[in-house]
């Protein structure tokens, strides 16, 4: 036991104590890391990119200081495609790891499925790669409570546009095609995304013969392109992300004599034509980053950084994954806090040029708050080629290094006319 | 001309599902064991055909071999790990051992799933088809990889048909799979019975597996699928009934064709697995089923 003696001295020297005690946590928090938890499907080579993409943008911020002499941490988690796994890595990211903000996935259910979890542990999320129309109306319909989540890649009502602004010049005006089959598969993502098409398309001069919704898990496409081809068709308008390889390598051993254009995801990846056998030569698809194509002055760099570190080079998600920390990382640095709410305000702030283009969100009162703006002056999109064996980009003419080209059993019907 | 259509895709899709269901019911019919882990073993063969393969500057014909042989050596990894240990535990009760083989199985098929998805991503995967090109049959323009993926599955389920009938372990074979007892009375030893079913299924599974790459394409994600559809084939036919899962076959190839062609492909699946369940009521036992 301690005999407590009341004395001038004793007290003083407490009081410094106490006051160094107090302070403590102020000063360590200046050098406490801020940390960001990821969120990504690692057995998919998309999902792989995002944690791969976040780690690099954060070794390149700490290398340069950090940010007010913080480091940025990255915590990740596997959600094996799964919502359930996916929120409750959200839940220990949050109470366990105490990050500052998330980034998660690029499964527009699983987002849909965090979205609420945002809302209630008031956590800062961004989606680098989910595309559901829905992410930015949950916002809308409830701003004051929903205002957590930010949509970092384009929405798909914008993914259409993207479509529909590289298919007017490159099919319309080069091929004078005139009709289209819409091909989708039957997701989240897609039901705004064919909307989209479907409303985009006449307007550029191209009807639609048909639209098709198949299952992701469908393995055998010979009775779709079967019916497809029937309906005689200038181009197939794709809208697919968990399939890919399947459809492409049938349509190339069936030799489909149609060219196929739209969102294809999974031939974004650079292993695509590997994994198809080559069968993906001819495949356009829409994308906001390719190798070798400087749509900004760091997209190149980033490309190839990446390339170099990780063997491949990174999916679309990689790319806005990687922009995604340095804006968070300025977002932090302009609030001068980690607050939920003060950062959220900061972010709906953004303006940043990054790899895919000038990144800024929507505000409260737009059709979409909290998604990305589209368009030439801020992201506008690429339409990418898979050509003996590398991607090369065809459209926007100004960054274009290529100009299409189709494998043999494809026969444009209607360019001769 | 969709008539033609359907009998001709159809015919291809069947007979790749009669060699999965093959070894899948062969074996159940002469060591009793289901092995959930069929769906992984097949995809891991196919998998195991497109690394090859691309080590080997795209090669097609040793890919496929290659993973012919790696589905051979999962096939006994599967038993010798496993089924086997399984089956001689003094912990296990008798009656139990097939519980325990079902659920080992099981169990060992997610973690090749697992490896799979790990090592080289779940993304599907193909295989470079042994003959490309297509050729005009009847105004049919049909893929000559889908003619050799019916021929090579034929020839196969050929060969089994003569080592079977025609050769003296075929037939101990053929005894064990009728009554086991007997065939150890005779002086025949089992396991060596087991010994060469689990070959004779890994080197089929192993040929379904790169095929099914060949023409569809693979995925850790579709190992599920694989199982439930030898599973549904061989429990249609009659368990244990080899040419009762031929038939099988070729009634969920087709409905599955029909289905797709006629109402939409995105109810593929579901005519047949109102069958089963009307199979199950009527007629448990299955096609040609024994019991």
């Amino acid at each position: 036991m301690q005999k407590v003696r009341p004395h001038a001295k004793g007290i003083a020297l407490s009081l410094i104590a106490a006051g160094t005690v107090l302070a403590l946590p102020l000063a360590a928090q200046a050098a406490d890391p801020i940390k960001i938890g990821v969120i990504a499907e690692a057995a998919s080579i998309a999902g792989a990119a995002i944690p791969n993409a976040a780690q690099m943008a954060a070794d390149e911020i700490n290398a340069k200081g950090g940010v007010d002499g913080r480091k940025i941490e990255i915590v990740t988690y596997d959600d094996h495609s799964s919502s359930s796994d996916a929120v409750r890595a959200f839940q220990r990211a949050a109470s366990d790891d105490k990050v500052h903000a998330v980034i998660a996935s690029y499964i527009s259910e699983v987002v849909l499925a965090l979205e609420p979890w945002a809302a209630r542990l008031h956590m800062p999320m961004v989606t680098p790669g989910a595309a559901s129309n829905e992410i930015s109306q949950v916002i809308k319909k409830d701003y004051d409570h929903n205002k957590y989540t930010f949509h970092g890649y384009l929405t798909s009502a914008f993914l259409a546009l993207s479509v529909c602004d590289a298919a007017k010049d490159l099919l319309v005006a080069n091929l004078h095609m005139k009709t289209a089959v819409v091909m989708s598969e039957d997701a989240a993502w897609t039901t705004p995304l064919d909307a989209g098409y479907l409303e985009c398309l006449p307007k550029i001069g191209i009807k639609v013969l048909d639209h098709i919704r198949f299952s992701p898990d469908t393995t055998d496409f010979t009775p779709i392109f079967n019916k497809i081809e029937g309906e005689k068709p200038d181009v197939i308008i794709t809208g697919i992300s968990h399939v890919g390889v399947q459809p492409t390598v049938q349509w190339q051993s069936q030799q489909v004599p149609i060219p196929m254009f739209g969102i294809a995801s999974q031939a974004t990846s650079s292993t695509f034509w590997k994994d198809t056998n080559g069968a993906a030569d001819g495949v356009l698809f829409q994308t906001v980053a390719a190798p070798g194509v400087a749509v900004t002055p760091m997209a190149v760099p980033f490309t190839d950084n990446y390339t170099k570190r990780y063997g491949i080079t990174p999916a679309y998600c990689g790319n806005t994954a990687y922009d995604e920390v340095y804006y968070i990382a300025d977002a932090i640095k302009r609030a001068g806090s980690t607050d939920p709410d003060k950062l959220v305000a900061a972010l709906e702030k953004t303006d940043y040029v990054g790899t895919i283009g000038r990144v800024q969100f929507y505000g409260k009162d737009d059709a979409f708050p909290h998604a990305m703006k589209q368009g030439t002056d801020f992201v506008s999109g690429l339409l990418v080629q898979w050509q003996d064996g590398k991607q090369v980009t065809v459209w926007p003419t100004a960054v274009a290094n290529a100009k299409l080209k189709f494998p043999g059993f494809v026969k444009l019907q209607q360019a001769s006319n | 001309m969709l008539g033609l259509q359907i009998l001709i895709d159809g015919f291809a899709i069947s007979s790749l599902y009669a060699l999965g269901a093959t070894g899948f019911t062969l074996m159940f019919g002469v060591s009793g064991v289901l092995n959930l882990s069929h769906g992984s073993i097949m995809v891991a063969a196919a998998v195991a055909a497109w690394v090859i393969a691309g080590y080997l500057g795209g090669n097609p014909y040793l890919g496929a071999l290659g993973g012919v042989g790696f589905g051979l050596i999962m096939a006994y990894a599967t038993y010798f790990t496993v089924v086997r240990p399984i089956q001689r535990s003094k912990a296990i009760p008798k009656e139990e051992t097939e519980i325990f083989v079902l659920t080992g199985t099981l169990l060992w098929g997610i973690m090749i799933q697992e490896a799979i998805a790990y090592f080289y991503t779940s993304n599907p995967k193909t295989v470079r088809p042994l003959v490309p090109g297509v050729f005009n049959f009847l105004g049919v323009r049909t893929p000559l990889n889908e003619v050799a993926t019916a021929i090579i599955c034929w020839a196969v389920i050929g060969l089994l048909w003569l080592l079977v009938n025609r050769t003296r372990s075929g037939k101990v074979l053929l005894a064990a799979s009728i009554n086991p007892r007997g065939v150890t009375l005779l002086g025949f030893e089992l396991s060596s019975v087991y010994i060469l079913v689990w070959t004779i299924y890994g080197i089929l599974a192993g040929i379904a597996g790169v095929l099914l790459a060949m023409f569809l394409g693979v995925s850790s994600d579709g190992v599920g699928a694989l199982t439930a559809s030898a599973f549904s084939i061989v429990v249609l036919g009659g368990l244990g009934s080899v040419s009762g899962s031929l038939i099988a076959a070729y009634v969920v190839g087709y409905m599955e064709t029909l289905t797709a062609y006629l109402i939409s492909p995105a109810y593929r699946t579901i005519p047949v697995l109102l069958l089963l369940v009307l199979v199950v009521y009527i007629r448990p036992q299955g096609l040609l089923g024994r019991r």
